[in-house]
């Protein structure tokens, strides 16, 4: 159950891919080294991949493998010290902060474990947010177009405070998506809900996915969350040890999660230290 | 990204801390307002000032008897009604209109059982068109009562109070006592507002030669008449000092002054003392207004506070901000635009403060004239604003920097 992977033992070989389909993110061995006073902390090594367009990856690792700093040289928010970036054809691994913004409004759209929205806002001017630093035109439709889109058109002058959390995340992804870009990268999205909601946000990205063929790129360490995309790509200690297909990605909603006690079976003893003995079988 | 859109963000990241705004422009009002009460409070007294120095009449010039500043009070020659109708001649000082005498000496007055003690002016008649004194009842001294040192005296409203027990009495007909003489009253006259020299109603006119002769025996060695002051009337504020220099001249030669120093008189030309009292009262103004500005300063400092501690506090909104586009100059006029608006609307609300005190001030001291001037309002707005820009600077600065990553993991 666990074996999510391909099985077919290819995991040297470069995967199969359909040659005409577009490069969206091309990274060619990016280094990222930090100073912390005197001693140099090397988060990436040499880390080179390819996402395409209309994929949806998931980036995984544990702390300190490098996975965030990758997804923060991914979005435009850091560059990196070596090695070259290319978003959507274009070279942004050493460009001015001025124009890494304008990449940042127009191409990315983040979607954040914490929401990240404004206090007091509402749900429209949230998504309105990108439109107004990007200097775009007819804002009000195209906000609430977005809105409609994930489900919350009924909800466009509720503040956040009005909101549940799977519904902020949703303004999130509304925000995130309004400006059309290129991909859609989203850090840890449902960290923050109860499944029930995560379930929900999950269906959001994939039919988001499977309509617009939105471009999407998850940093995550839920292996659940993994199972619903269609390629992993596995961090530690700054470079790249698995870039692999996912053999049946989920679809959200269909199978429900694993419960920790089925995840870890065959973990344990016998011994019983409490709580409701139904619940661990 | 517009300068609407920039200040609608801003205005929305104040009105989520309503109290701290109000708050935080507190500082400015206070400053505000303090400067533009203080300002028009000064300008009030100048104004005041410079009224009552106004009403003297703005072409008349002081002469009188005074120590040479390089000697001592001995051997001075007193001046004289003689110099005074030499210098009333023409041809002598063509720049003067007339001359009003006046000799002062100390008096008794008498009224039944009423006595006041006050020194007592033996004037010339036309020391009323010189000095704009009318009389309010009967009449001013004339040059029969002049000619035949007639024992009559014009009272101020404050004499006649003292020795009648009201200023609204009517005494003439009636008979005062002056060092032993008995007086005639032939007029009272009109009341005075008191001001800056203290109460002008205080006040008992006889004729000059009454004074000089029957009261007081003055007679100098040239066979005139000592006098106190002369109040010269020049032929127009123009020849002032032309009118100056001519008596000048004149009284050196009488006085057979040889050097620059010795002079044993004194000329004051109203004009001089209305400059040196203005610059006395402009320097005032400057220091109220100086002190003022210090709040001023101290509230641009609370808002650069204030503003650093919102800037702090909104690093993750920042952060969000950057990651979905915004420019650091975006970031940087938000926070500006935030800061203006606050230090503009403590300015607003301190001029209408300090228009408030202004009128305050009206009601408590009726006699200054305050108002508020419109160079006091531009001066406080642009003020302001500057002072908005100034504190604000930094904190903006710190924001538009902050690097994404860095204010996204801001906890």
């Amino acid at each position: 159950m666990f074996n999510w992977f391909s099985k077919n033992g290819k995991h040297k070989t470069e995967p199969e891919r359909p040659t005409e389909r577009r490069v969206v993110i091309d990274v060619q061995d990016v280094t990222k080294v930090y100073k912390m006073g005197e001693v140099e902390v090397h988060a990436l090594r040499g880390v080179s991949l390819q996402i395409y367009e209309g994929e949806v990856v998931s980036i995984m690792g544990p702390s300190g493998s490098g996975k965030s700093t990758l997804m923060n040289i991914l979005g435009c928010l850091d560059q990196p010290s070596s090695g070259i970036y290319r978003l959507d054809g274009v070279d942004v691994s050493v460009m001015p902060e001025q124009d890494l913004a304008r990449i940042r409004n127009k191409k990315i759209g983040f979607v954040f474990q914490s929401f990240n929205l404004l206090k007091r806002t509402s749900a429209l001017r949230q998504v309105e947010l990108p439109l107004i630093y990007g200097g775009t035109s007819g804002r009000g439709k195209k906000a609430r177009a977005a809105l409609e889109a994930v489900g919350l058109g009924q909800r466009l002058d509720h503040l956040p405070s009005e909101l549940s959390g799977g519904q902020q995340q949703r303004v999130a992804i509304a925000r995130a998506l309004v400006n059309e870009p290129a991909m859609i990268l989203a850090d840890e999205p449902t960290g923050n809900l109860d499944s029930r909601s995560g379930t929900e946000v999950m269906q959001i990205f994939q039919s988001l996915n499977r309509e617009k063929g939105m471009t999407t790129v998850f940093v995550t360490h839920d292996p659940w969350i993994a199972r619903h995309t269609q390629r992993v790509i596995m961090l530690r200690d700054g470079i790249i040890i698995a870039d692999r297909e996912v053999a049946n990605p989920l679809i959200a909603g269909e199978v429900e999660r694993p419960s920790e006690a089925e995840e870890l079976e065959g973990l344990f003893r016998d011994a019983y230290y409490g709580g409701k003995k139904e619940e661990y079988n | 990204m517009n300068l609407f859109e920039t200040i609608r963000i801003a205005l929305n990241g104040l009105a989520t801390n309503r109290l701290r705004a109000v708050l935080t422009t507190l500082g400015i009002i206070i400053g505000v307002g303090a400067v533009i009460a203080l300002v028009s409070l000064g300008r009030g007294v100048e104004n005041y000032i410079s009224g009552q120095f106004e009403a003297l009449g703005s072409n008349v010039l002081f002469v009188f008897s005074a120590p040479p500043a390089t000697g001592s009070e001995n051997g001075i020659q007193p001046i004289t009604t003689v110099e005074a109708e030499d210098l009333a001649n023409p041809t002598i000082a063509p720049s003067i209109q007339q001359i009003a005498l006046e000799y002062q000496i100390g008096g008794t007055v008498i009224a039944g059982s009423k006595r006041t003690v006050i020194p007592i002016s033996g004037v010339t008649p036309n020391f009323s068109e010189v000095r704009n004194w009318v009389t309010r009842e009967g009449a001013f001294i004339t040059q029969s009562d002049l000619d035949s040192s007639s024992r009559v005296a014009v009272l101020g409203t404050t004499i006649v109070d003292r020795l009648f027990g009201s200023k609204d009495l009517n005494p003439i007909g009636q008979q005062v006592r002056i060092n032993g003489f008995v007086f005639n009253v032939i007029g009272v006259l009109e009341e005075r507002a008191s001001g800056f020299f203290g109460d002008e109603n205080d006040v008992v006119f006889i004729p000059l030669t009454t004074a000089q002769t029957r009261l007081s025996k003055s007679r100098t060695r040239d066979g005139g008449y000592q006098v106190s002051v002369f109040h010269v009337q020049a032929r127009s504020k123009e020849v002032m000092d032309s009118a100056v220099n001519e008596i000048n001249a004149y009284l050196s030669t009488a006085h057979n002054i040889e050097f620059r120093g010795e002079e044993d008189f004194q000329i004051i030309n109203q004009a001089d003392l209305l400059t040196s009292l203005g610059r006395i009262t402009g320097v005032l103004t400057a220091f109220l207004a100086l002190i003022a500005s210090i709040s001023l300063l101290v509230g641009g400092i609370g808002i650069m506070n204030i503003m650093l501690v919102s800037v702090t506090e909104r690093t993750r909104e920042i952060g969000l901000r950057k990651a979905v586009g915004a420019r650091g100059l975006d970031i940087m006029s938000q926070f500006l635009i935030e800061s203006v608006v606050l230090s503009i609307l403590g300015g607003l609300i301190g001029v209408a403060l300090g228009w408030v005190g202004t009128l305050i001030g009206g009601v408590l001291a009726p006699d200054l004239e305050l108002s508020v001037t419109l160079d006091a309002i531009l001066l406080a707005t642009i003020v302001s604003s500057a002072v908005g820009i100034i504190f604000g600077l930094y904190p903006a600065g710190r924001a538009a920097r902050m690097r994404p990553i860095d204010a996204l993991r801001f906890e």
